[in-house]
């Protein structure tokens, strides 16, 4: 690499240094500790974001098998193989999985890993942050299912209405259970949505000014803003449930001046944005994988901008077509059907300018291609539906029904979870330096378009049929026995297909073919690094003069010279601009965002059972804070000397 | 009675949003095929363009991003999106219209019904300015043909959701908010409806029979169901009574004209009459009903009635008492 535009002066009495000193120090400087503490204590975003995003794939394999136990009931009228309390179990436990502990982590993750990479960054702005909300989320997922296993698994819905949630039609820990997961899975999103917007704005590598940004990073960043102003509202609906239950206020209860329906508000003014969180870093992905496949740059970049952030603006208008059929006045529900019908346009926009990408470009149908045009396929029919079920005369028929479990899974399996295994299949040569292989991939793309519209094109059939949501059986004489056994053969080549998935995966990490650094000849800057990357990403900070780095400069990237590579030093740059702005010191790998994240698991989950919960978790949560921010010996002088210099 | 059984057994087309059978039902009907024709139309155009897109014969040597294509591009896209605001604007439009349609308030002479809901079964009212003429029944509804009916909806428990799809579309029985709407059967029938809003382990099997019968035999339907109950006639169905009277029956279900009083569970005074039991998953012959007395939890696990352990004779007694209730 030529090292360029010394965008950083060199520190007075520092001698320049070659680029095999340069790669040697910060191989010292950023080297993992050894042993189990070393990895327990990893503040590196890239072995957190793997942790997280393999957690999240095991969260997605139980949501899987949940799915496979309520489509194996259903197949059949009357079917005996488990009663109400197992499929109401098991139906919240899928949704609560798929949404609080699979799509939502899963994108963080992968923004965790990709994003420093992408920006041309040595790590995540709070390193030790992201250790914690990655243990605080690992915490709360293992408990809802030791609680599962131990049949207090919650029942009432990954909505969990009241009064049905409340402390009269539930008595017991089962939704106790739910609401703390749920709080659980709310600080891990809050942290990983802080981390990825100052990351994004104050670490991106210089010149990456914010109109140079991959479509990707931008998607993040609309994502991460979403989580901050959604999660909160969650969170306080979460704790309203729990006081409600556990220390007798009644928020939710009408016969002491609560409002059932406060709580379908609270919930789904999160609820709502919760789709678009999941589905955002997806359209990132496609954008990624349009543009690397067919050798141009997407068309029409500040368009796709602009589209992601009115979706994210959109996104916060719709929360209450969910309650079409609560009472809701006619004039109010039309604004809401207005809202729900505009957000087609910016993905209307963005479909259309990839078609238009698609058609100037060179495309090539590798694997992570065929799941863009299966996303496009999908996602049109659960868009479709959408805009159908905004319009209330037509949603009070299928509100409910399996129309809309249809309708859902088309847009979140069509719209998320096939461009993330597109990105699976992209970005697996650069996590693991081997290639997925190619057959397999087309066999696991297949059968998992064929299976998803197998299992999911009927339901719409029998919501209109009259079906509703949430049984645990039919009687025969509803004539819906054919209809659901179809979709159950599809689930059957579904979970094919993920275990193809696996397979190619276990194969490939073995016996894959050796990736090199960029494969597949991309354009953005994580291309650059080794694959695997190193611990600190980049021996030179990249320097950006271009919205395609890795196209207008195939050989050598210009980079920045003058960091320290003796100790952990990042470059902070501007906002806008990306002008190299202030050195920053990187804090050192850590056990303190675990042991904070054990206390914080101790807070909540004895909360459930006593009230001294709180008093127990807040001393240990201080204490594992002051911790955490203990001053330590020689780095905390040296931090004091550089301070006091500038 | 028989006639309301073969009609609740040819299930598809009792329990259809496909099939209108009221004016509601029918706007509903109307804007599904509008918005699926719709659908259809572009889907085909947008996959099109997707695959030609890709699968399209190129020159060996075609520039990349070529300054004049990229302008022609954006003028095509811009006119896509613009075709996608029109459609949706006129989707709007259709959608207002019919949802003032559907949400008309109902006429002065339509027949008003209080519907609440239970865990898991319907509670039905028929109220009239005299409350002895106030007729209670439960998971079925008897409406005239063409006249409309005025629905109250309430619920004492959790939020449940009356759904009749070939009549209207639902509405949520929420505790605490009174909720209502109106529907009009267009010609007679049994239509189904079931609760669409998660209720609880039961919400499987909660569903309602609309019966849309002539305004005559309406008429005589509702002045039948205003009279008590049959006194007991011979030995055996008075000993049912008594049996009925003295175990764990009359602490929830009341029977007009009897002692019985309790509002717990569904009013028994007319069961006889009515097609099903267990909230529309059962067929009321005296099997089902003799299998329902003795163990409702195997049918429906956690109903809130209990088992009941009876002497074979008492049973007998009491099923044969149970069905004097016309």
């Amino acid at each position: 690499m030529s090292l360029t535009v010394p965008a950083v002066p060199h520190e007075p009495g520092r001698a320049p240094e070659s680029a095999a000193e340069v790669v040697g120090r910060l191989e010292d400087t950023w080297r993992a500790r050894p042993g189990l503490r070393g990895w327990l204590s990893s503040v590196d975003h890239k072995s957190i974001g793997k942790r997280y995003i393999i957690t999240a794939f095991v969260f997605f394999l139980l949501g899987g098998i949940e799915a496979a136990v309520m489509r194996a009931q259903l197949a059949r009228p009357e079917n005996g193989l488990i009663g109400p309390d197992a499929y109401n179990q098991i139906f919240t436990m899928h949704g609560t999985t798929m949404m609080f502990l699979f799509a939502v982590p899963v994108m963080d993750a992968v923004g965790l890993y990709l994003v420093p990479l992408m920006i041309g960054g040595r790590n995540v702005a709070f390193p030790r942050l992201n250790a914690y909300g990655y243990w605080v989320y690992l915490f709360g997922g293992a408990f809802l299912y030791v609680m599962f296993f131990l049949n207090t698994g919650p029942d009432t819905g990954w909505f969990s209405y009241v009064p049905l949630a409340g402390p009269e039609f539930s008595p017991g820990k089962r939704v106790d259970v739910w609401a703390q997961t749920v709080t659980f899975t709310e600080i891990s999103a809050l942290v990983a949505s802080v981390e990825l917007i100052v990351t994004i704005f104050k670490t991106r590598a210089p010149g990456m000014t914010l109109n140079r940004m991959p479509l990707y990073v931008w998607s993040m960043l609309v994502q991460s803003f979403m989580v901050l102003f959604a999660m909160p509202w969650v969170a306080s609906a979460s704790m309203f449930l729990a006081m409600d239950r556990l220390v007798g206020t009644h928020f939710f209860n009408p016969a002491e001046g609560g409002d059932a329906l406060l709580w379908q508000h609270l919930f789904w003014f999160f609820g709502h944005p919760e789709v678009y969180i999941i589905f955002v870093p997806a359209l990132g992905f496609v954008s990624s994988i349009v543009a690397t496949f067919t050798r141009r740059p997407v068309f029409g970049y500040p368009a796709m901008v602009l589209s992601m952030v009115a979706t994210g603006f959109l996104a916060f208008g719709l929360w209450v077509h969910h309650m079409f059929v609560t009472g809701i006045p006619q004039l109010g529900a039309s604004f809401f059907t207005a809202a729900s019908m505009m957000i087609a346009i910016p993905s209307g926009v963005q479909i259309f300018c990839w078609i238009a990408t698609i058609w100037s470009g060179r495309p090539r149908f590798a694997v992570p291609f065929l799941f863009v045009l299966g996303f496009v396929a999908l996602f049109l029919i659960g868009g479709f539906t959408g805009v159908m079920i905004a319009s209330v005369p037509f949603d009070t028929q299928v509100h409910d029904t399996f129309f809309i479990v249809a309708h859902f899974h088309y847009v979140l399996i069509g719209g998320a979870v096939f461009p993330l295994f597109g990105a699976f299949y992209y970005w697996f040569p650069k996590v693991t330096g081997r290639m997925l292989d190619e057959r397999l991939g087309r066999w696991n793309f297949w059968l998992f378009f064929i299976g998803m519209n197998v299992t999911f094109f009927p339901m719409h059939e029998l919501g209109l049929l009259g079906m509703p949501r949430r049984v645990y059986t039919y009687l025969p004489e509803t004539g819906w026995g054919g209809l659901n056994l179809l979709a159950s053969i599809g689930a059957v080549t579904i979970a094919v297909s993920v275990v193809v998935f696996l397979v190619n995966v276990a194969r490939s990490l073995r016996v894959g073919e050796a990736a090199g650094a960029n494969p597949w000849g991309a354009d953005t800057l994580e291309w650059a690094a080794t694959s695997p990357p190193r611990p600190y990403n980049f021996a030179f900070t990249p320097v950006v003069e271009s919205r395609e780095p890795m196209w207008q400069h195939p050989a050598e990237l210009p980079a920045v010279e003058g960091l320290r590579t003796d100790v952990r030093e990042v470059l902070v740059t501007t906002l806008l601009d990306a002008e190299p702005d202030s050195r920053h010191r990187h804090p050192e790998p850590t056990i303190w965002p675990l042991i904070a994240a054990i206390a914080t698991a101790v807070l909540f989950i004895t909360l459930i059972f006593t009230p001294w919960g709180a008093v127990i978790g807040t001393v240990l949560l201080f204490l594992a804070f002051v911790g955490w921010a203990w001053p330590r010996g020689k780095d905390h002088q040296e931090q004091l000397m550089i301070e006091a210099e500038s | 009675m028989s006639a309301v059984l073969q009609a609740v057994l040819q299930f598809p087309g009792a329990h259809s949003a496909l099939k209108p059978a009221g004016p509601q039902a029918r706007i509903a009907e109307g804007l599904w095929n509008s918005m699926y024709a719709t659908a259809i139309v572009v889907f085909l155009l947008v996959m099109a363009a997707l695959l030609w897109a890709a699968f399209r014969r190129r020159r060996a040597e075609e520039p990349a991003p070529d300054p004049a294509r990229e302008r022609r591009m954006r003028r095509v896209v811009a006119a896509a999106v613009g075709i996608t605001t029109i459609v949706l604007f006129t989707f709007l439009v259709s959608d207002i219209s019919a949802g003032r349609a559907v949400t008309a308030t109902p006429g002065k002479d339509a027949i008003q019904i209080i519907v609440t809901g239970h865990q898991w079964w319907w509670e039905v009212q028929y109220r009239d300015s005299v409350p002895q003429r106030w007729v209670t029944t439960a998971n079925e509804i008897h409406v005239p043909v063409g006249r409309q009916v005025a629905v109250e909806l309430r619920s004492t428990d959790v939020i449940h959701s009356f759904w009749p799809p070939n009549l209207t579309g639902k509405r949520d029985l929420i505790p605490g908010n009174e909720n209502s709407l109106w529907f009009q059967a267009d010609s007679a029938g049994v239509y189904r409806a079931e609760c669409a809003e998660y209720c609880g382990h039961e919400h499987a099997k909660m569903a309602l029979l609309v019966v849309a019968q002539s305004p005559d035999s309406f008429a005589r339907w509702l002045t039948q169901q205003r009279d008590t109950a049959h006194t007991p006639a011979d030995s055996l169905t008075s000993r049912g009574q008594e049996v009925f009277l003295s175990s764990a029956c009359a602490m929830c279900h009341s029977i007009a004209g009897t002692p019985a009083g309790s509002r717990v569970g569904p009013d028994l005074t007319h069961l006889a009459g009515r097609a099903t039991i267990a909230a529309g998953t059962l067929p009321n012959t005296r099997g089902n009903l003799a299998g329902w007395i003795v163990d409702p939890q195997r049918i429906k696990p956690g109903a809130r009635m209990p088992p009941n352990q009876l002497d074979p004779a008492d049973l007998r007694a009491l099923l044969a008492y149970l069905e004097t209730l016309r």
